[in-house]
């Protein structure tokens, strides 16, 4: 066939340049041109260069934020992602009782972000809390306001039982696509519940769990709304996560220029990370 | 070596899906046919002991199997889906049944080899499954199914998920891989072509019941009813009523058949006559003919043949023919019937008369 050229075409891609344009790109180029100025005022405006990284870097308290938020996303992968395929395992598999336990499964992710802090404060407060009451009855001094464990406890609770459920939705789909025949052909050759386990259903799932490790750690990586309703950062700044550090200086000080340095720095982290972490899971399971 | 099912009824959740199997197979091959949904995998399933029978024994070689564990059977088997270890190279899929066996390294790397070979993957040992197509995929199934020479054999319709071309290709090596083992070969089909060209014997089942066993071949020329005429013929038997009268067999539609050749035994009353659709043609074959007048329904096309949908007298008969034929639809067409063909079967649907067979193969 011959291709014929017509530059009218190019009045096609408008819209979707137009889009893209307003959705990224602008806003983009917004902080950029905000991270490289210190600004005044309306027309008070000087070109810093880099100094706004440079000093962002340097600050100590974004170290501790960083060190923090990385302890929360590892933490929130190892304990969601093994506990999301050990509940997917233990669904049952088809019925009215695996629509239910999806359903129940389901209700955390369909409450609106600040209404988990919320529920979470109440759920846990000392005197009145069915969590916190309980726990200091039995004796145990918890407070999630005044020690920094209890703080981390909770919001780690807390980001367990909203997000977990999607690691089993996930986990499940993948589940439920392995053809009943695997499993027939397992028990032909003797495997055991680990073997079907390590051997079928591991490799199978490989796909779905990729992207669960990846939304679950850009996600948890980025978390603000909840513990800021729940702790606000503290007590002190034991729940100081990047998110909430960065609207601190940004809403709370006012650095605009400083705010977004950081935020690109973070953008660019989330993004290393992720594409590391989607590296090494193409690459798992494939080498074996 | 034989296995054996002792009036085996098999429930599930209180539909019965077989209803008092009773019948015995030999080693070498065995083709299990029957439409979708006639109980072949729940027979399967029976045999490698993965279900239970709710009523009835399942004997190998005379010994009861309802305590042995299925680990503990000597049984291998190939799906439809391909079934292999999706981290597992080929090698180690095909030495995994061996590895669990507790075989010597180099006596598995010997047979790994070997069957490797014999299935001709001898070059992909190294792959993993998703490096494979479609049909190199079912032959890493296959090779773990041969490489642990079990007494029992099963494949559960292994060939519907492939090509026809590859499907021709496995069909043919796979007949040769089977007359040289010593186990019981269960293969499951819906295809009566298939059936035949991997011969052996066959139990045909229907609905959750065994209609008829026997050698693959006698028993495509003699079904006993019309209902095995029906399973075992692709596309089904056409049918019409009969009545034999005054020396002829008068059909629906003032068709009149003079009572030759093996028609000729039999006696008066009413008949269901059956007859192939390769069978029937548009063209006068040989004097004995009968020309019946029908309207064309469809033409189908497929491959080098044409099945031809006709209408006669409110019942609708396929026929079978080489060669393509763009036939236009609602036309008045000439069908011939050969009485010699003819299978006659009586008011409970029983074989009474089967046409004689002639020396060479399908035809008859």
């Amino acid at each position: 066939m011959e291709k014929t050229k017509d530059n009218r075409a190019w009045f096609l891609v408008i819209p979707v340049f137009v889009i893209v344009a307003f959705s990224a790109i602008i806003p983009l180029m917004t902080v950029v041109n905000y991270s490289v100025q210190d600004i005044f005022g309306p027309n008070e405006r000087f070109f810093v260069g880099v100094e706004w990284f440079k000093e962002i870097l340097h600050d100590e308290r974004l170290h501790e934020a960083l060190l923090r938020q990385f302890l929360f996303s590892g933490l929130v992968l190892l304990i969601e992602i093994p506990l999301g395929v050990a509940i997917a395992l233990a669904m049952p598999k088809k019925g009215w009782a695996a629509s239910l336990s999806l359903v129940l499964l389901a209700l955390p992710l369909l409450i609106p972000w600040n209404v988990i802090g919320t529920i979470w404060i109440i759920f846990t407060r000392p005197d009145i809390g069915l969590l916190g009451a309980t726990i200091n009855g039995l004796g145990i001094d918890f407070d999630h306001t005044a020690a920094p464990l209890d703080a981390w406890i909770t919001v780690m609770l807390m980001e367990v039982w909203h997000w977990t459920p999607l690691v089993v939705l996930l986990a499940y789909a993948g589940l439920q696509a392995i053809p009943d025949a695997f499993y027939q052909a397992a028990s032909i050759d003797g495997a055991s519940r680990w073997a079907v386990f390590r051997y079928i259903q591991l490799p199978k799932m490989r796909g779905v769990l990729t992207i669960a490790i990846l939304l679950r750690f850009m996600d948890s990586f980025l978390i603000y709304a909840e513990p800021f309703v729940l702790t606000g950062g503290g007590p002190g700044n034991a729940t100081t996560f990047l998110s909430i550090h960065l609207v601190k200086i940004a809403v709370g000080q006012f650095d605009l220029g400083p705010a977004a340095a950081f935020s690109i720095i973070y953008f660019l982290i989330v993004l290393l990370f992720s594409w590391l972490f989607y590296q090494a899971l193409q690459n798992v399971g494939k080498g074996e | 070596m034989n296995l054996t099912f002792e009036n085996v009824t098999k429930m599930v959740g209180g539909t019965p899906h077989l209803y008092t199997a009773d019948f015995t197979l030999g080693r070498g091959l065995n083709v299990l046919i029957g439409p979708t949904l006639a109980g072949k995998t729940t027979l399967l399933r029976l045999m490698a002991g993965l279900d239970q029978p709710t009523r009835g024994r399942v004997l190998v070689n005379g010994r009861d199997m309802a305590d042995v564990p299925v680990r503990k059977r000597n049984v291998a088997m190939v799906y439809q889906q391909f079934i292999n270890y999706p981290s597992f190279t080929v090698y180690d899929n095909i030495a995994s049944p061996l590895r669990r066996a507790g075989i010597g390294k180099a006596a598995i790397d010997r047979r790994v080899r070997e069957t490797a070979d014999l299935v001709q993957i001898g070059d992909l040992l190294d792959r993993l499954p998703a490096e494979l197509s479609g049909g190199q995929q079912q032959r890493t199934a296959m090779a773990r199914a041969l490489v642990k020479d079990a007494d029992l054999l099963l494949f559960d319709e292994p060939l519907v998920n492939l090509d026809y071309k590859l499907r021709e290709e496995l069909r043919a090596e796979m007949r040769e891989i089977f007359a040289r083992r010593e186990a019981i070969v269960v293969y499951a089909t819906t295809e009566p072509l298939e059936a035949l060209l991997l011969g052996g014997a066959v139990v045909v089942l229907d609905q959750g019941r065994v209609l008829q066993t026997g050698p693959t071949v006698s028993v495509f020329h003699h079904p006993q009813s019309v209902r095995v005429g029906q399973v075992f013929s692709d596309p089904p038997m056409n049918l019409i009523d009969g009545v034999v009268a005054n020396g002829a067999a008068m059909l629906g539609g003032g068709i009149r058949l003079p009572l030759i050749a093996h028609l000729s035994g039999l006696s008066e009353g009413r008949y269901m006559f059956g007859l192939r659709a390769n069978h029937l043609s548009i063209t006068q074959g040989s004097i004995d003919d009968v020309a019946v007048a029908a309207t064309t329904e469809l033409a189908e096309v497929n491959g080098s043949e044409t099945f031809i949908h006709v209408g006669h007298h409110g019942t609708s008969w396929v026929v079978q023919e080489e060669g393509v034929y763009p036939l236009g639809l609602g036309r008045p067409i000439q069908v011939f019937v050969n009485p010699r063909h003819v299978f006659a079967f009586d008011g409970d649907g029983m074989l009474v008369a089967a046409p004689r067979r002639r020396a060479h193969g399908l035809n008859g």
